[in-house]
């Protein structure tokens, strides 16, 4: 599946600076790992070790989240657009 | 530094007085230099007075609402409800993306205090927050 990928400016300087990128694959999870293949330095800001969904990341397939959709294994269709959101936290503690 | 209108600044400093006693927070829209054109508000998905989290709904539908409007999500404000208003150790590690600018209100002392900073590698350096009508 051919899918396009929103990219936050955070991770454009580690992923070639463009906003949006075309991507393959038939699930998120399929999605993301070519991504940590193709840039390695994001590799740890968006798939854990045991390859679930890092927590502070948010991924969403068009409207949706995909926490809700199954996670890495939420599938993706032709012309779906995924968006990468690192998740914005802080707070005086 | 940080521009906004006074109207954005009083939206921004009411949506942490509703948050009370939890930390308050949003997103701020505009450009990258630091001009403010919207204040988005969002539930502090933390549900806490010591950490705040965006609503990932709020930051999808904001980043939406800036490519539409042609500006960028330029940074993000949260109040602490009892320290001041520098960037805690929590602030400084989670913090996203060093071309945004930090807002950060201290509901400390009365009246309440509203600062901004730039986090880089961890070094924090405040800018001037000028407030136009």
């Amino acid at each position: 599946m051919s899918a396009v990928l929103r990219i936050p400016t955070v991770l454009r300087p580690s992923m070639g600076g463009a906003s949006v990128i075309a991507v393959e694959g038939s699930t998120v999870g399929e999605v993301l790992l070519t991504l940590t293949t193709t840039y390695p330095a994001i590799k740890g800001q968006l798939l854990n070790a045991d390859g679930t969904l890092h927590r502070f990341l948010n991924v969403y397939v068009n409207d949706d989240d995909v926490r809700y959709l199954g996670g890495v294994e939420a599938l993706i269709a032709n012309d779906d657009e995924i968006t990468l959101l690192p998740a914005v936290a802080g707070g005086a503690w | 530094m940080l521009t906004l209108r006074s109207s954005d600044r009083d939206t921004l400093l009411a949506a942490c007085v509703r948050a009370l006693p939890n930390e308050g927070c949003g997103l701020l829209l505009g450009t990258l230099e630091g001009v403010v054109r919207a204040v988005v508000a969002s539930e502090n998905v933390a549900d806490s007075a010591k950490v705040y989290e965006i609503d990932p709904k709020v930051l999808l539908r904001a980043y939406r609402r800036a490519e539409e409007e042609g500006l960028e999500v330029l940074g993000v404000f949260h109040s602490h409800t009892h320290s001041e208003a520098y960037p805690s150790p929590t602030d400084v590690a989670q913090a996203p993306d060093p071309a945004w600018h930090y807002a950060i209100v201290s509901f400390a002392h009365r009246p309440s205090v509203l600062r901004s900073y730039r986090i880089e590698n961890d070094l924090v350096t405040e800018e001037a927050v000028v407030v136009v009508d």
